[in-house]
């Protein structure tokens, strides 16, 4: 850590943590709700908790963002954060919205847009915050030294903040409301956080494996070109059935098959830097994580979304489980696993010490990884077998899922596989051991302690 | 990469694109507000009691649970076109009625099946959301569903 003021990340990092402990407890819960139905169905019911494992998702993966661009915006701009009490001021604001979320959701006060069920007062919580961080890191930045890297970052920070605005808009045409409503969702996604994500990366493999600035930065306008030449009208594979033109099947169709290559480069992009890197740097796990995140990412997102994102394809599988095995492995690979690789790289050194607990870190990889894999399969093989009773065949709903009940049980297994993995991830994170569980070979640089 | 695309032709390609896009996008949204509001959903007015009835479905949630026009939770039913599978799509009374019988017979409570909770709703919360759902059911979405099974 080479400024004082990269501290602030700490917090950020710690609170990012606590949350994806919930919202992990949660997604189990919620599992086992599918397989036993009666479960706590009058005191906390499915849609509550299905808010709190995916409104905890959003606000971890954020403070995750925040607390990254805190930690690298310095070391990029070379020189202390504007305003170190700001961001202080900032995580309090989006602790106190996060806790009143969830406490407005058990006593039964929530929105009913989906993602977007925040009262409020909590949005303009999150607004002002917002705000508070666009001033603090563009201050540092504007006054620093300027980089590709947090020319990108600031960039997809400025835009998803910008975008957050249409979480207020929410006319009484139900058909407008959706249109509006992606422009939050889609676009955060599969738009403004690749802009993060690919800022992220960059920064990542620049220190990981010491390839030249150049070359990184290169490859980063060329990926964000990619993302959104293509995000921006593949909203368009949102836009078939809720009441718009017909001409977005087209539009759709073609541009979100597009989406494919920015991840795609995205993965190249690491596999390449670690190909032609000098460095051999002595934390493993980061690499490891930052590989995995982009590979994930390209099949989570990339291979997961083109399965359903062509027009012919989406009219049969639209809103079934198809969805929700995608929706899965792209959040895992593209965001979850990115900021994890963030916060494996920067906790070391925000405490002070030589990386550590790495195999205990990578082993918490591949349970989270294995386990999110798993769950995608047997959710798509789920959502095939819906799609072709429901959709196709036309038989009812309900008794279509009684048929399902193999593959809610075996999803519930792999995400008590994920919830392990998280747990574990957090001890070897957060936890100090003295020592590596498994001491180091001669020829891994590797410190052991 | 070739030698011919620096990192300053990379970055303004970038910048110039993306306005590029941008633009198309914004002129495309314009396009489908005017849709949405002179074709697709023209059909039906939103009165007020659509209007309340978009209220109540969204103060309750429901969203986290059934998916409307295919959007939401895969937890319960679609019911962007429940009114046309309960046959009562172009009788409001009767929409009403089996909307009203629907909601205050839960919680079933059967052992094993899925359960939706209780709700304290008045007669015009009720009549609101089932006319907010017939007006849904009617909305042009491009022949989506495939089938009444939703
Ligand atoms: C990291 C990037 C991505 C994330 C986090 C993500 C996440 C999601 C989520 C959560 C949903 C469900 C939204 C809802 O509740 O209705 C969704 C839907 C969808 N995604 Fe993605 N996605 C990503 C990238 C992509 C890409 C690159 C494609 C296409 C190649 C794609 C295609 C789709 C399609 C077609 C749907 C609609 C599914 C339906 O009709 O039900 N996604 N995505
Ligand atoms: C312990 C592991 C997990 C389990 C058992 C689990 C379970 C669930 C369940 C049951 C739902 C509701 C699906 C429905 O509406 O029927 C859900 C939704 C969702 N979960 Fe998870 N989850 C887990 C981990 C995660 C992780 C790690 C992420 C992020 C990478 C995540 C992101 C989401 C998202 C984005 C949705 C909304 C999906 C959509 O609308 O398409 N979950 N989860
Ligand atoms: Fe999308």
């Amino acid at each position: 850590m080479k400024y004082e003021s990269q501290k602030v990340a700490y917090w950020y990092i710690l609170s990012a943590l606590a949350l994806f402990g919930i919202q992990v407890l949660g997604g189990l819960l919620a599992g086992w709700v599918y397989v036993s139905p009666n479960f706590l169905s009058e005191l906390l019911p499915f849609n509550v908790i299905r808010m709190i494992h995916t409104n905890a998702l959003i606000v971890w993966l954020l403070l995750g963002f925040f607390g990254a661009a805190y930690f690298l915006i310095p070391e990029e701009s070379e020189r202390e954060i504007w305003s170190p009490k700001l961001a202080y001021i900032q995580l309090i604001i989006l602790l106190v919205g996060t806790l009143g979320a969830v406490g407005s959701y058990l006593v039964g006060i929530h929105g009913g847009r989906e993602f977007l069920e925040q009262p409020l007062w909590v949005k303009f919580g999150i607004l002002v915050a917002a705000l508070i961080f666009l001033l603090n890191v563009s201050m540092t930045v504007l006054s620093g030294k300027r980089t590709a890297i947090t020319n990108v970052l600031l960039m997809g920070l400025w835009l998803l903040s910008l975008l957050w605005v249409f979480a207020f808009i929410n006319p009484d045409n139900l058909s407008l409301d959706k249109m509006y409503w992606w422009f939050v969702v889609h676009l955060w996604v599969e738009a403004t956080w690749e802009l993060v994500m690919a800022a992220i990366l960059a920064f990542l493999l620049l220190k990981l494996t010491g390839v030249d600035r150049e070359v990184v930065e290169k490859w980063l306008y060329v990926i964000v070109a990619t993302a959104l030449f293509s995000g921006i009208l593949g909203t368009g594979h949102h836009f078939y059935w809720i009441g718009l033109p017909g001409y977005w099947q087209w539009v759709g169709s073609i541009f979100s098959t597009f989406e494919v290559i920015p991840f795609f480069l995205m993965m190249s992009f690491a596999f390449v830097m670690v190909w032609k890197g000098r460095k051999n740097h002595a934390n493993k796990a980061a690499l490891l994580w930052s590989l995995g995140s982009s590979t994930v990412a390209f099949f989570g997102a990339g291979v997961w979304g083109f399965l359903h994102t062509l027009h012919g394809v989406n009219f049969y599988s639209h809103g079934t489980q198809i969805t929700a095995a995608h929706g899965h492995l792209a959040f895992y690979g593209a965001y979850v696993a990115l900021n994890l690789a963030v916060f494996t790289y920067a906790m070391p050194m925000l405490r002070q010490r030589a990386p550590y607990n790495q195999v205990l870190n990578m082993a918490s990889f591949w349970l989270m990884t294995g386990g999110m894999a798993f769950m995608t399969f047997v959710l798509t093989f789920a959502g095939t077998i819906q799609t072709h009773m429901q959709r196709v065949i036309g038989d009812y709903y309900m008794s279509v899922q009684d048929s399902l009940s193999v593959f809610y049980l075996m999803r519930f297994g792999a995400g008590a596989a994920v919830v392990i993995g998280a747990l574990l991830f957090i001890y070897s994170t957060v936890v100090v051991r003295k020592s590596e569980v498994i001491a180091p070979g001669p020829a891994n640089p590797a410190p052991g302690e | 990469m070739a030698e011919i695309l620096t990192k300053s032709r990379a970055r303004n390609i970038f910048y110039g694109g993306s306005i590029f896009f941008v633009v198309i996008f914004v002129g495309m949204t314009v396009h489908s507000h005017r849709y949405v509001v002179e074709t697709s959903t023209a059909g039906m007015e939103l009165s007020d009691e659509v209007v309340h009835g978009k209220h109540v479905w969204e103060e309750n949630s429901c969203i986290n649970c059934h998916s409307l026009h295919g959007e939401g939770a895969y937890f319960a039913p679609e019911v962007g076109n429940v009114m046309t599978r309960w046959g009562v799509q172009d009788d409001p009374e009767g929409a009403f009625e089996i909307l009203k019988a629907w909601i205050e017979s839960q919680p079933s409570g059967i052992e094993g099946r899925r359960q939706m909770p209780a709700y304290d709703m008045t007669d015009e919360d009720l009549r609101g959301l089932a006319e907010f759902l017939r007006w849904a059911d009617q909305t042009d979405t491009q022949g989506w569903p495939p089938n009444d099974a939703g």
